[in-house]
């Protein structure tokens, strides 16, 4: 095959393309107008993908998968298991199971100024979970584990709400949380769930 | 080609969708005002959320969809002068449309299909709900093949000529909800209906959002690409003076067409069943699609400036002011503009996918896409009809000024209804909830808005009913032989006589949108068929 050939018929595509797209008539003032909005627009989105590829702020993405049929059978998400928990590197996880129409367990307390990682998981259908004036939120999606980590820089008493219509009962969908100043918080006393499935 | 059967299959088109609206229009002020719980009488889970789901399906699929197929039918025989191609195919989709609008609003109103327009799977529905929603899309797709049929066949008798702006735009848009509506089209035919009739015992959730987040973007743009195309076909002409840049509508209805695609993930930011590397590439396409608009808001804006000044207008600003601001096409833009820039801003922020978790679901969300699509894109669907309705019925408008007040007080109470929509969400309020019962503090800061919020809804509904009378009246009115207006096009400043064929023709981008949907939707889509996944079984509500 003559790659000189191949070379020229694309070198001549390309020139006709750039041709073409030249021939297009732009007025001076509009070419200068998309030149404004394209660097905006790039301007936006390098700050995006910076943040997300350097500082690691990205949306709640963790694709893992659990049978939200048989939560009562998974040792991660029994009973005792749900709630605060801090492990022997003082790493806090809570792990919460949301149910129409409420959020299990019904209260729970956490330090603020703190790395905390939430576990969500449905037992039944599509709930969603905001903390009002944080950025404690995702959808919990029945088979799929939903895991955010945040901070609070506030002590408060914060609600937790239910943000996805999840059948006639949900505005009764939520519960409370306490966001406790550091230094007065009191670390529960429970044995870490190893997380471990069934 | 101005005829008496495209008349009447248009104007039968735009009455199903008006008619949907006004009905629509009467439920959203008794949701504002349930919400409220002002009203204690009101309090009814069970009909609020019947009242939810209907006003969203009227609005989304019944309103856009019936709108669309009229407008489109006209402005296809008005530009390409010709007459419809298969007019009975077509009355068949006009009918597959409305029997699947009827067998869907049985089972709404009587609350058997209380799962939102976005159906939320494993949530499940009566099944007639289901198949009445695919038979109006089905109806929808018998639109987008007469139209891109019509697009092509034109193309073939005139070689080498540009296609007409407004067919154009026609094409691009049934190309795009051909490709928009097959997202939902799987979901509702692999799972809703197989679930809904006990054919399978579970489906993934994860799965049925991610198809569904498929439709749910472009979809906007398959309502608002009418909208665009008066901007750019209309409003020059009816402002007085001629259309900036025929070349650059074009290109910015082929970057909506095929970058309003590959984007739908900006809706899954949330959740968790996709990583975060392919939502941060649907949120980069995101602000692409951004470009489009912001040279439609460009190019409008100049040929609004070329007509001020061939009117007189002097100085800086002058322009504005010698504008027709009385012509309803022209008030339209305006209102329909400044409603973009405020709802243009919101949506960057629902954009910017980290920032997304602060209104995520919240109030903010229905604030923002009642600003920018019952404001901005059916402001325009209003000037579309008191421009044609003239000339679908041949006799003059009822009355130019309450046609006037109606667009004046859409615009005041869409502002006054959205605003304190977005405050609430930034004050945490989630969308989607019959009452508020939360028994917290916070709560009570939301109060004074959701009065503002009942009475920004008084206004809509007020305006919404003008609408109707003044199209109701100029319809009944008796006939006037003396009235000879003919729908007219703009020219461009510039004519085109030749065009590069990107530019007058869809096929190539039909097969780049085909490249980017697999790159976009292949491995999310395909990770379900991989993965260890566990379904849910369905659920009443």
């Amino acid at each position: 095959m003559n790659t000189d050939a191949l070379k020229s018929k694309y070198e001549k595509l390309w020139r006709d393309t750039c041709e073409k797209v030249h021939a297009i008539h732009v007025d001076p003032l509009e070419r200068k107008w998309i030149a404004i909005s394209l660097l905006v627009i790039a301007l936006l989105v390098t700050i995006i993908t910076i943040d997300a590829l350097f500082h690691g702020i990205n949306p709640p993405s963790k694709v893992e998968t659990i049978d939200s049929a048989s939560l009562h059978l998974n040792k991660e998400f029994a009973e005792e298991n749900l709630g605060v928990q801090v492990d022997d590197k003082g790493n806090i996880t809570i792990r919460m199971v949301a149910g129409r129409y409420s959020f299990f367990p019904k209260h729970i307390d956490v330090p603020a100024e703190t790395k905390l990682t939430f576990r969500w998981v449905s037992m039944d259908v599509l709930h969603g979970v905001h903390i009002p004036m944080t950025n404690m939120s995702t959808m919990i999606v029945p088979g799929y584990v939903a895991e955010v980590t945040t901070t609070f820089p506030k002590p408060g008493e914060y609600p937790i709400l239910c943000n996805e219509y999840c059948g006639l009962g949900h505005n009764h969908m939520w519960s409370n949380i306490s966001v406790i100043a550091k230094e007065d918080w009191k670390s529960p006393l429970k044995t870490p769930a190893t997380g471990d499935k069934q | 080609m101005n005829d008496a059967a495209t008349r009447k299959l248009a104007i039968s088109h735009l009455w199903v969708a008006f008619g949907a609206f006004i009905v629509a229009c009467f439920m959203g002020e008794y949701q504002v005002l349930e919400r409220s719980g002002f009203i204690q009488a009101l309090n009814s889970p069970t009909v609020y959320f019947a009242s939810v789901s209907t006003h969203g399906v009227l609005m989304a699929f019944v309103l856009t969809t019936f709108f669309i197929m009229g407008f489109g039918y006209y402005t296809a025989a008005t530009s390409l002068k010709q007459p419809i191609w298969n007019p009975t195919l077509a009355w068949g989709g006009f009918w597959l449309a409305l029997i699947g609008t009827v067998l869907a609003a049985i089972p709404l109103l009587s609350g058997k299909a209380s799962v939102l327009y976005t159906f939320y799977l494993p949530i499940q529905a009566h099944v007639a709900f289901y198949i009445g929603a695919t038979l109006l899309v089905i109806g929808s797709w018998i639109w987008c093949v007469i139209m891109l049929v019509m697009f092509n066949q034109w193309k073939k008798a005139n070689p080498g000529q540009p296609v007409p702006l407004a067919m154009f735009a026609t094409g691009a848009n049934a190309m795009l909800w051909l490709w928009a509506s097959a997202g939902v089209a799987l979901e509702v035919l692999f799972q809703a209906i197989p679930l809904a009739l006990g054919w399978i015992d579970t489906v993934d959730a994860g799965l049925a959002r991610t198809l569904f987040a498929w439709t749910l973007h472009p979809i906007v743009y398959f309502w608002l690409i009418p909208a665009y195309t008066a901007f750019y076909v209309f409003v020059p002409k009816q402002a007085g003076g001629y259309l900036f840049s025929d070349e650059m509508a074009r290109a910015a209805f082929i970057v909506l067409a095929v970058f309003a695609l590959p984007i739908g993930f900006h809706h899954l930011y949330m959740d968790p069943e996709q990583e975060k590397g392919w939502k941060l590439l649907h949120g980069i396409g995101t602000f692409v699609v951004a470009i489009p608009t912001l040279v439609t808001g460009f190019t409008v804006i100049a040929s609004l400036e070329i007509a001020g000044r061939l009117r007189g207008g002097k100085g800086i600003f002058g322009w504005i002011g010698a504008l027709p601001w009385s012509n309803p096409m022209v008030l339209s833009v305006i209102l329909s503009l400044l409603m973009l820039i405020f709802g243009g801003f919101g949506g960057i922020v629902n954009a910017s996918y980290a920032m997304n978790a602060m209104i995520h679901n919240t109030a903010w969300v229905p604030g923002h896409f009642h600003l920018i699509f019952a404001g901005t894109t059916v402001i325009m669907y209003f000037a579309v009809a008191y421009y044609l309705w003239p000339l679908l019925v041949g006799k003059p408008l009822f009355s130019n000024s309450m046609a006037l007040v109606q667009l004046w007080t859409w615009f005041i109470g869409m502002s006054i209804m959205t605003t304190p929509w977005h405050v609430l969400g930034l004050l945490g309020q989630p969308r989607r909830i019959s009452s508020v019962v939360y028994n917290n503090l916070l709560t009570l800061s939301w109060q004074p808005y959701e009065l503002m919020m009942i009475f920004g809804g008084l206004i809509l509904l007020g305006s919404a009913c003008l609408l109707i009378y003044n199209l109701a009246k100029t319809q009944l009115s008796p006939a006037t032989e003396d009235f000879t207006q003919q729908v007219e096009y703009a020219e461009p400043i510039h004519a085109v006589t030749s065009l590069p064929e990107f530019l007058n023709d869809l096929s190539l981008w039909n097969k780049v949108i085909a490249v980017l949907m697999a790159i976009s939707f292949g491995f999310p889509i395909l990770q379900f068929f991989f993965m260890d996944t566990f379904e849910s079984s369905g659920w009443g509500y």
